[in-house]
């Protein structure tokens, strides 16, 4: 019972790029994100809630960040 | 926090090449600002003029036609159906996305589709010559510049405007400097002028980031496919792209510097024209188009064959 609620406080930054996951502690900012998730930030545009944020913000418990790939191909 | 360079406001771009934030209101402002100033820069065209955009359904084609519209230019589209599906019905979709765009903002739309109009589709056409099995890449880029070309003379417009982005001037001109392809260093350029009853060909958006472009297309809600072309997928462009990316992440500018630096060095004479002009001596003997044959160019010979062996 107790592992469960730690578990659920214990939420994590989620990062979505097409079919592909990532987790992340919360606390860093977008731009460490990234970097852990081996991603370049000049491939990808990043919105939490439909909003666009940049580089240097803090990600948040239980955030969903949606990347959007920019690179294509042509 | 980041904040907008021109009102304070926290900023939704960071633009690190140009060391500079803005907010939402401000980098809808900003982008088609450059736009004009990058058409008048390079004489691209004039307010009287008609402008063709190709279309494709993606995020740079369809934001080029927004700014020019927004900037009050004369501009009708054209989308070239490939009739490719890839299990994703990309051609559909680009399509649908296409028609949605322009009946919004009740602009003019030209569609050619290549199988009603010879038959055959463009992975069709590409398996049946044989050029590039189950990649019909070549085939495609064939029949895009052919097409796009005779549309814009037969409907008579000046300009012939296209939604390359930086990224993908930078990743072309990265790899014809590997290969030291001296004819396509020479011709690579925001605008091509007309000749041999050719369209003025054009490319507004060439030194804008692809990461740029994209946001544009999302802060304005321009509905783009997000899906990439089933064919795309492992491709050289792509490879290139990632390669200057990384680049680019250690040293902001560096592809806006490898691309700006090119054009410079080449107004200043760096790369001579060839002493043998070897292509555009002839008129396609059935579309009228320039080509290096004697007889036909390489789009009708590829059609010719293609019906000859039905
Ligand atoms: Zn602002
Ligand atoms: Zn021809």
């Amino acid at each position: 019972m107790v592992e469960w609620r730690l578990k659920e406080i214990n939420l994590a930054v989620k990062l979505i790029l097409r079919k592909q996951e990532f987790e992340v502690r919360p606390g860093m900012t977008l731009l460490s994100a990234l970097k852990k998730c081996n991603i370049l930030p000049e491939s990808v545009l990043a919105t939490r809630e439909g909003e666009m944020i940049e580089e240097d913000e803090i990600l948040k418990d239980g955030d969903i960040i949606k990347l959007v790939a920019v690179i294509s191909g042509g | 926090m980041m904040k907008c360079k021109k009102c304070g406001i926290k900023a939704s771009v960071n633009m690190r090449h140009h060391k500079m934030a803005l907010c939402k209101e401000h980098y809808l402002e900003w982008i088609p600002e450059q736009t004009e100033r990058f058409i008048k820069k390079y004489e691209m065209f004039k307010r009287e003029e008609k402008i063709l955009v190709a279309v494709s359904g993606g995020k740079d084609s369809l934001s080029l036609w927004d700014i020019l519209i927004r900037l009050g230019y004369q501009a009708d589209g054209v989308y070239l159906g490939l009739g490719i599906d890839g299990g994703v019905e990309y051609s559909h979709e680009s399509q649908k996305l296409t028609e949605q765009f322009a009946q919004q903002r009740n602009l003019k739309l030209h569609i050619v589709d290549v199988e009603k109009e010879y038959g055959q589709s463009i992975p069709m056409l590409a398996e049946k010559t044989h050029r590039g099995y189950g990649k019909p890449c070549s085939v495609c880029g064939l029949a895009k510049r052919h097409e796009m070309n005779r549309i814009a003379r037969d409907l008579g417009y000046d300009v012939l405007a296209t939604g390359h982005n930086l990224d993908d001037e930078a990743a072309v001109l990265f790899g014809n400097t590997l290969s030291w392809e001296g004819t396509y260093l020479q011709r690579q350029s925001p605008v091509l002028a007309e000749s041999n009853g050719l369209a003025r060909k054009v490319k507004p958006l060439c030194r804008f980031y692809e990461r740029d472009m994209a946001a544009y297309a999302m802060l304005s809600g321009i509905e783009y496919i997000y899906e990439e072309c089933p064919f795309s997928v492992g491709s050289t462009s792509i490879y290139y792209k990632e390669m200057l990316n990384q680049l680019e992440n250690q040293r902001p500018g560096a592809k806006l510097t490898f691309y700006l630096r090119f054009l410079e060095a080449k107004n200043s004479g760096l790369f001579a024209q060839p002493i043998a002009v070897e292509f555009a001596t002839h008129l396609c003997q059935k579309c009228g188009q320039p080509t290096s044959a004697p007889d036909l160019c390489s789009f009708c010979r590829m059609i010719e064959k293609v019906s000859l062996e039905n």
